[in-house]
């Protein structure tokens, strides 16, 4: 019988990709020493020093490793299939109950505490979540165009991601975003994945410059879609563009005749109030200049476009046309929208980072600090780094959480631009390989899983690294594998490594 | 090309990592302002304290010196990775107490974060034989290090308002001299301290070193091209005589008033006692003593000798004197009666002593008879030269400001008042411009009603009449090297009587003090054997209480050396107090001793309680 099985399955060298825990290993080793670098002070301690972070860290990994094997080894791969349901809904329990239950720690709720221990229910639920997914969308009947079936999907996604919002860890709740890559891959359609930019894109426009910029964006961006999904480049590029390019600079020309209509009045400032503008207009003798301001003609210009499209839409019943109309009208509705919800819905802190991010708000002393200190460590590494434990920036304590969510900074500071490219490479490779596998299994709820797993590696490593180097708001989420932290080291270890046993699984027999 | 799905996400992971890598390539490589800025962060900015300058007396005395004393800095972050400190061996060490050192540790961990790399002083100020311990145990107290600072020493007692005192800038000091001075930084708060700030405040330095990875500092920066030694303050010779000035104070002690001694030919202030004032004991610690100070129901902050508004009294009645022979209204020889008094209106009286009658002037001063300046009041305000009463007002207003009354004498002394001259539009608002006449202001012939003087201005009167017409500007600070004094100090002010009036009135000093008259002396008791003293006694109606006792006087009379006007509260008569303290003080400057005759005279006022008892709140 033994044997008869031996004869099936593939040993370890063949059913395991290594590429994969080469590159955990790696991580969790190079995290542990960026660790030490990081608390590493005037009166250094031994690395294995269990009263710092980084000896901490090491009985962490050593603690993971042994998840890692458990799962691997130990348990049956399909028992996640069972479980997957269970979970889910214990892990929502315990998400909703921290909220009442816990201790406030930086204004939010989401830790439970038992003595020296904590954790955070959002990390289980990553898992849970995904293997859930992976669940749902495997069954033999699903269909992602069914109406029925994808509300599942949305509120199997959103109901976690709310509750995480209510303990006010909106950080952790972006990262739920990760779950319409998988979606995606499973037959989403690809509007929504660019609707998605596009909220983003429109957002920072509208804040950053103006509804008009935004607008104008907004046409050019559909307006160019559509004609190269009609194959019309070159008569966009002779026909659309001029008019795109004169509506741009439009305002400028506005701005240019008002200074020379109406000389003494500082309409430079328009930019940032238009009432300004309508003010000193109204009081001049050019006051019928009023309702050709280039919103409004933009106002008309594109409403008679949308007509336009909508009535060609309908003779020739184009999806393609109605699609495009229906992205024009959702996004001028976010772009009006944008305002109210960046100054009502979002918190205060939270508007700060982004006010910060866009670099409308200089604030090198609150919320801005960080990141400017973050950067100055980051950015003082050089091509090759100081050297390790050669750090200065981070060890004066500039950099703040300096082992848990802004580790890369060390990495940046001590090992350079080369260190961090070490570092960007090996979660690339993992994340590809990641897709590569997922890609390959027959059995779609490995597929959906692995696709699961990439996607929440692919959001922490963009956002915690992006918000180091200033290119993301500072949203506290950990560099997997890398940050200090147990509860989070063994959540990705146990999702990382359920998905090589699912894999394994399947390469074992087939 | 028709891509999968799965290569479009792979793509997106592509570009999503090399726009990270764009990043890190363009702040890590193509721009260096990071790394300049964590140079900068590197850095540790050391203060080098200056010493401050010292103050010395006409003679070459230290006033004010500096001796070294240790703050004990703390370094917030290194303690809180001390897992045990002895605080009942730390508090031992810096003499203080377990409840204070605790206080302060919890404060440190408590704020640790905001507080950073940052050093913070947690005790200032330790004698140097309580830091010596401190090293020895330095070992026990890895986070804890001194800091020299220099700090105020005063050798000598003498003239605490005077010097003033040197704190620690205040809120306050910060915005009135923006980027001049940190927290932590000294300034003269009071008297000379703070009038010649920048003379005596020197320069910080700085030493900028670069701390490692460690955290432990590693070399100056740049091998010290951009430290900064510091520049001690300019030392400053002030005009005080030591010795005189604390002879002064002991004679003022429980006393309340003002002596202030010039030197006639250059205005150069030879003492100015403020009574109760400071103690230099007070100044060196004011920090302990500030709130006793400041409370005390007597006011030794204080400095009447330029703050305290009098009336003159009697010394008035020379000005007056004076202007009515410059007017010619008055001749020496004019005599008027007194029949203890002067009656101005029917049945009202302005009193006087008795003494015979008539006078001429020098009689008149001598004895100091009310009534006869009544008489050369009236014929001032009642010159025919002049339309109206308020011309001839006006008029009398000008002299008495030229001679340095009613106004700032601009000294180089802070927070100097003007005191106050009335004015006729004054009387015409209170009593209608037709309303009032020379009777309405008759107080003012003998120096009371509305005129108030500070004590200096008639120690500058006196010092006018001992130069016979005119004065140099009081100051404190000699020309020196390295300390220049405004030009307006060296220039002669010239009241608008003319010298040979003054000669007239002096006789009339002098035989106040050493007699020879027809009439009495009133200021026989300042008499110096051996020394021609001029004064004149003053006795000013106090509607507070007692009568002000004033003396102004002056010596030698034909060259005269020093100018001494003494003013105490509540004490009666001018000659009672103020002539043997003036008198005293005198003695000492010329002769460097009391004689023995006139032992007697300064056990008297050495015994001399005259505090007036305080109002009960």
């Amino acid at each position: 019988m033994l044997d008869q099985r031996q004869l099936y399955q593939r040993g370890i060298k063949n059913t395991i990709d290594w590429w994969i825990v080469a590159c955990y290993v790696m991580l969790t080793l190079f995290g542990i020493m960026n660790i030490y670098a990081s608390v590493h002070s005037s009166e250094p301690n031994s690395i294995f020093d269990l009263t710092c972070n980084s000896g901490k860290q090491i009985i962490w990994t050593a603690g993971a490793y042994v998840i890692a094997l458990l799962v691997l080894f130990l348990f049956n791969p399909h028992i996640w299939e069972v479980i997957a349901p269970p979970a889910y809904a214990i892990v929502q329990i315990l998400l909703i109950a921290v909220i009442f239950l816990s201790s406030d720690v930086k204004g939010s709720h989401s830790w439970f505490k038992f003595g020296p221990v904590s954790f955070q229910p959002a990390e289980l639920s990553k898992i849970t979540t995904s293997l859930f997914l992976a669940l749902i969308l495997s069954q033999q009947n699903f269909k992602m165009s069914e109406p029925k079936h994808f509300a599942a999907v949305a509120a199997a996604i959103l109901v976690p991601m709310a509750t995480i919002v209510l303990e006010s860890e909106t950080g952790s709740a972006l990262v739920y975003c990760a779950f319409i890559f998988m979606l995606y891959r499973e037959g989403l359609s690809g509007w929504l994945l660019t609707l998605g930019g596009l909220i983003i894109l429109l957002f920072i426009l509208t804040l950053k410059f103006s509804t008009y910029t935004s607008l104008v964006a907004l046409t050019i961006l559909v307006s160019l879609c559509c004609s190269s999904y009609r194959k019309r480049f070159k008569s966009w590029l002779t026909k659309e563009v001029p008019l795109l390019l004169f509506l741009a600079f439009l305002p400028r020309l506005w701005h240019a005749l008002l200074n020379r209509l109406v000389p003494g009045a500082d309409l430079a400032i328009a930019d940032v109030d238009p009432s300004v503008t309508d003010t000193v207009l109204k009081a001049s003798q050019w006051s019928f200049l009023l309702p050709f301001r280039p919103m409004y003609l933009l106002g008309v210009l594109l409403a008679f476009i949308i007509i336009k499209a909508m009535i060609r839409a309908y003779e020739e019943k184009s999806l393609a046309l109605w699609s495009a109309v229906g992205a024009m009208i959702i996004g001028i509705t976010l772009t009006f929208s944008a305002s109210f919800v960046f100054k009502n819905v979002l918190q205060d802190h939270q508007r700060t980072r982004i006010e910060v991010l866009l670099g409308m708000k200089e604030d090198l002393a609150g919320a801005g600090y960080n990141v400017h200190q973050s950067m100055v460590a980051i950015g003082s590494g050089g091509f090759v780094g100081k050297g390790y434990l050669q750090g200065t920036q981070t060890t004066y304590g500039f950099v703040p959480e300096q082992s848990t969510d802004f580790i890369f900074c060390t990495v940046g500071e001590e090992w350079g631009f080369l260190g961090c490219a070490f570092v960007i490479i090996l979660y690339v490779i993992m994340i590809w390989r990641l897709i590569n596998d997922a890609d390959d299994c027959r059995e779609a709820f490995t597929r959906v899983y692995g696709y699961c797993v990439a996607g929440i590696l692919f959001m922490h490593l963009f956002i915690n690294i992006g918000m180091t180097i200033g290119i993301m708001p500072v949203i506290g989420i950990p560099l997997p594998l890398f940050s200090y932290g147990g509860s989070s080291m063994w959540a990705f270890t146990t999702l990382i490594f359920i998905f090589l046993a699912l894999y394994r699984q399947e390469k074992k027999y087939f | 090309m028709d891509l999968g799905r799965k290569e479009k996400l792979t793509i997106g992971l592509v570009v999503a990592a090399a726009i990270l890598l764009i990043r890190l390539f363009s702040i890590q490589i193509s721009d260096d302002k990071y790394r300049k800025e964590s140079e900068r962060n590197a850095m540790v900015y050391e203060d080098i304290f200056p010493t401050r300058g010292v103050i010395y007396d006409r003679n070459g005395r230290i006033l004010v010196g500096n001796k070294v004393a240790y703050d004990i800095l703390v370094s917030p972050k290194e303690l809180s990775k001390l897992n045990y400190l002895d605080t009942v061996a730390l508090a031992n060490v810096l003499d203080t107490t377990v409840d204070f050192v605790r206080g302060r540790l919890k404060y440190y961990h408590t704020y640790r974060t905001r507080l950073g790399n940052q050093s913070q002083v947690m005790i200032k100020q330790i004698s140097p034989e309580n830091y010596t311990r401190f090293e020895e145990h330095a070992y026990m107290f890895p986070a804890f290090k001194g800091q020299m600072r220099s700090i105020r020493d005063y050798p000598f007692n003498a003239g605490g308002n005077l010097l003033g005192y040197v704190s620690e800038v205040d809120a306050n000091d910060l915005k009135k001299h923006p980027g001049e001075y940190r927290s932590g930084d000294y300034i003269g708060k009071t008297g000379i301290e703070a009038a010649r700030e920048e003379d005596l405040r020197g320069k910080k330095g700085c030493h900028i070193y670069l701390r490692d990875a460690t955290n432990t500092v590693q070399a100056p920066y740049e091998n010290g091209m951009y430290d900064q030694e510091a520049v001690p303050g300019n030392d400053i010779i002030t005009t005080i005589d030591a010795e005189l000035q604390q002879y002064g104070q002991e004679l003022m002690r429980n006393k309340v008033g003002s002596v202030v001694a010039i030197e006639p030919k250059t205005g150069e202030i030879l003492a100015m006692v403020s009574s109760p004032g400071i103690d230099v004991e007070q100044l060196a610690d004011i920090r302990l003593h500030y709130n006793e100070i400041v409370n005390d129901p007597y006011k030794p902050m204080l400095n009447r000798t330029v703050q305290g508004y009098y009336p003159p009294g009697s010394v008035f009645k020379l000005v007056n004197g004076l202007i009515g022979l410059e007017e010619g209204v008055l001749q020496p020889e004019d005599r008027h009666p007194c029949y203890a008094g002067y009656q101005y209106a029917a049945g009202r009286k302005l009193g006087c002593h008795s003494h015979s009658s008539p006078l001429n002037l020098l009689d008149a001063i001598a004895t100091s008879c009310n009534a006869y300046f009544c008489y050369v009041f009236r014929d001032i305000l009642e010159n025919k030269k002049f339309a109206s009463i308020q011309d001839a007002f006006d008029h009398w207003r000008d002299y008495v400001l030229s001679f340095g009354f009613g106004r700032k004498l601009e000294s180089d002394f802070p927070a100097e008042l003007s005191g106050s001259i009335p004015t006729s539009s004054r009387y015409n608002k209170i009593y209608g411009r037709r309303g009032w006449k020379f009777q309405t202001i008759i107080s003012l012939s003998i120096g009371q009603g509305e005129i108030l003087a500070t004590p200096l201005q008639l120690a500058n009167l006196c010092a006018t009449v001992a130069n016979r017409g005119w004065y140099r500007i009081p100051h404190i600070v000699k020309d020196s090297k390295d300390v220049r004094i405004d030009d307006k100090y060296r220039e002669k002010q010239y009241t608008m009587v003319d010298t040979l009036q003054f000669k007239k009135v002096i006789k009339g000093m002098y035989w106040a003090v050493n007699g020879g008259g027809s009439a009495g002396q009133t200021g026989r008791i300042a008499a110096i054997p051996g020394l021609d003293v001029c004064g004149k006694t003053g006795t000013a109606q106090n509607p507070h209480g007692k009568d002000n006792s004033v003396f102004i006087c002056f010596a030698p009379m034909d060259d005269p050396q020093i100018a001494i006007a003494a003013y105490v509260e509540n004490a009666g008569f001018g000659a009672t107090w103020a002539g043997p303290i003036a008198s005293l003080m005198m003695e000492l400057y010329f002769n460097g001793e009391i004689s023995p005759e006139r032992q007697y005279l300064e056990d008297r006022v050495f015994g001399a309680n005259l505090m007036p008892p305080l109002k009960k709140q």
